[in-house]
């Protein structure tokens, strides 16, 4: 079966996210879109992620939960964790390494996380959108160690990306897939990296607004929409594979 | 001037890569960027950064530059610190932040 997916989407969790990115909403949106799996990727935190995969549990829509990881040289790094568990873990090793800059709401908006009617259960204090004192290499063997995937974000976008920051892909860089963003306008160009550091390549929205959920996309050949299919899919293991 | 007489007139800490110290400094670049790096920086030139991935290394032989100082006390990533000493190109480290490294280099060259 093909499954349609959209893998970057940040909730209100992020500061520049906006305030509509409600679960409810982003649910919705994605089903409304026919999209089959999203990921919830807000920057340096995993605690919108869970309520997500709740609530889609019961619609029939799947949730990847993770992050979206700013290592030490400045790269975004979607970080996608196998369960609840690991998610937590994860959670603990960005804040242990999170750099305590606090959030300024008039610069860089709110950072909150609601509950299922959308009341503001947390507000995150600390700026989400810094980075972490965590090298490249590290965090993706962090999230290699729990079970997860690691998967460069817009890699060929001019800024906070793998090329921008460290001017190429390092070859021996230990990354389950590259990402290619709405922000990509060179999509020859991106997927020629994948086939040179011989990495898939998948595509999502990164999406900070509900428009733009589900506007860039994956469709993944599977037999379910769960994580450990996922993981074969990047593998393209027993026919699995993805198809555009 | 070569890179050693730099690392004395500045009192630069040699982390790795000594065997190119005799190298000739044509100039300076600043930029964290190592795609702005490897566009737009010349031969011969000592480049400023606080990035410390073994890339560093890969762009400083690539653009053929004299040496790469990190800043803040900053160390090289092992892997880094370990091309340094294949290329031969010196990583060196200075205490001071970049804005104040940069000027005193400036005034040395200029
Ligand atoms: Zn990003
Ligand atoms: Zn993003």
């Amino acid at each position: 079966m093909v499954f349609r997916a959209d893998l970057h989407i940040h909730t209100v969790l992020s500061p520049c996210g906006d305030l509509s990115m409600s679960p409810e909403a982003i649910i919705e949106t994605a089903l409304a879109r026919n999209l089959q799996i999203i990921g919830i990727t807000d920057h340096n935190s995993t605690l919108q992620a869970p309520l997500i995969a709740q609530i889609a549990a019961e619609k029939g829509l799947a949730v990847y939960c993770g992050a979206e990881i700013t290592t030490r040289e400045e790269t975004h790094c979607l970080s996608y964790m196998p369960d609840i568990d690991s998610l937590g873990r994860l959670q603990d090793y960005i804040e242990s390494h999170l750099l305590r800059i606090p959030n300024n709401i008039d610069k860089f908006g709110y950072q909150l996380v609601v509950d299922r009617d959308e009341n503001i259960v947390l507000e995150y204090p600390w700026l989400l959108i810094s980075a972490i004192d965590q090298g490249i290499d590290q965090v993706a063997a962090f999230v290699h160690s729990l079970g997860g995937l690691f998967i460069p974000a817009h890699v060929t976008r001019p800024m906070y990306s793998l090329v921008s920051q460290l001017g190429f892909i390092p070859p021996d860089l230990n990354a389950d897939a590259l990402e290619l963003s709405k922000h990509t306008s060179n999509i020859a160009f991106a997927n020629g990296l994948g086939r040179k550091n011989k990495l898939p390549v998948i595509r999502s929205s990164d999406a900070h607004f509900v428009v733009d959920i589900g506007q860039n996309f994956s469709e993944f050949e599977m037999e379910s929409p769960s994580f450990d299919e996922f993981k074969m899919v990047l593998k393209a293991i027993g026919g699995r594979r993805i198809v555009s | 001037m070569t890179v050693k007489e730099l690392v004395d007139a500045l009192n630069l800490t040699v982390v790795s890569g000594a065997s190119g110290l005799n190298k000739e400094v044509a100039g300076g670049y600043v930029s964290d960027l190592l795609s702005d790096v490897m566009g737009n920086c010349d031969a011969g030139r000592i480049w400023i950064t606080l990035q410390t991935h073994k890339n560093v290394m890969a762009i400083a032989s690539l653009k053929d530059l004299s040496a790469v100082i990190l800043v803040k006390d900053l160390k090289p990533e092992p892997d880094m610190a370990l091309q340094s000493e294949e290329e031969e190109i010196p990583v060196l480290s200075s205490s001071l932040q970049t804005f104040e490294l940069a000027g005193k280099i400036y005034d040395l060259l200029k």
